[in-house]
């Protein structure tokens, strides 16, 4: 079938509905992350697909580097969110928190 | 011929476990399955010939993000609290929206006549050094600073509250030291 561009944005597509599913779906805050984690990496494939087999260059790449850090940055920072959350109010369903504080 | 069904096997191994991250009802195993995923696509990375970030994606993603998911995940855990039945009404909204966007994004990928040509693939690790120094400078010196801000922040979030009692604070601090 000669793997090419299409097959690899493809899969991307895929990876980034289910990962909408799981953002739109899920009522455990870490669950949402996790759907956040797998849009993001779709976005990642896109940019290295693109990088290969368009543009030739390192550009795509550098672009997916800086993507995962700011992927490993969101997610500290969301999961901290999260332990907070659970500490003061004892739950980690989305739904069920709906004030800033106790 | 053998490219092709490496092809398909990353593939599936990152498609097949994002089916069990989105749908599984335990979190627990939504993100062991979340570690498969993230391996698929380091595989990809590494099958379009981005050597590093492959890397980058196991080290970053498998050994740091998934780590503190399944961290939170059993640090969180509060039992007879998962099983709560899902109304139907909450799948329903969710479930049309990704198979629209899925729909919009695969029309548009069969109908878009790619200019695509692969070129023998290179290392790159030495490329992208040589640009995080030169073109990708501010970029890099951002993103240190977004690290630095995200690590401060999340420490300050999962602080202890001591402010309302005095001593006891007072007291750690005296043991801390």
């Amino acid at each position: 079938m000669n793997v090419g561009l299409p097959h690899f944005l493809t899969v991307s597509a895929a990876l980034f509905s289910l990962g909408l599913f799981a953002v739109m779906s899920r009522r455990n805050a870490v669950g949402i992350l996790m759907g956040v984690e797998l849009m993001l990496n779709a976005a990642n494939i896109n940019f290295v697909a693109f990088s290969r087999y368009v543009q030739h260059g390192i550009d795509g790449q550098l672009m997916a580097a800086f993507v995962i850090v700011l992927a490993a940055a969101e997610a500290a920072v969301a999961l901290a969110i999260v332990l907070a959350m659970f500490r003061n109010f004892g739950t980690v369903h989305a739904d069920a928190v709906q004030s800033l504080k106790r | 011929m053998i490219t092709d069904l490496i092809f398909v096997a990353l593939a599936l191994l990152t498609v097949v476990p994002a089916v069990w991250v989105a749908f599984s009802p335990n979190i627990v195993h939504a993100g062991f399955a979340l570690l498969f995923t993230l391996l698929g696509a380091a595989g990809l990375y590494a099958f379009l010939g981005a050597d590093f970030i492959a890397v980058t994606q196991v080290m970053v993603y498998v050994g740091g993000v998934l780590v503190l998911v399944l961290f939170t995940v059993m640090m969180t855990r509060v039992p007879q609290q998962g099983r709560r039945r899902h109304g139907l009404d909450h799948y329903v909204p969710a479930a049309v929206l990704s198979l629209a966007v899925f729909g919009l994004l695969y029309k548009a990928i069969t109908s878009v006549q790619w200019n695509a040509r692969a070129v023998p693939a290179q290392p790159t690790t030495a490329e992208i050094g040589v640009n995080l120094m030169s073109n990708y400078i501010f970029p890099f010196e951002y993103v240190s600073l977004v690290l630095l801000a995200a690590m401060i922040g999340a420490a300050i979030l999962i602080r202890e509250h001591r402010n309302g009692d005095g001593p006891d604070g007072d007291r750690d601090e005296e043991v801390a030291s």
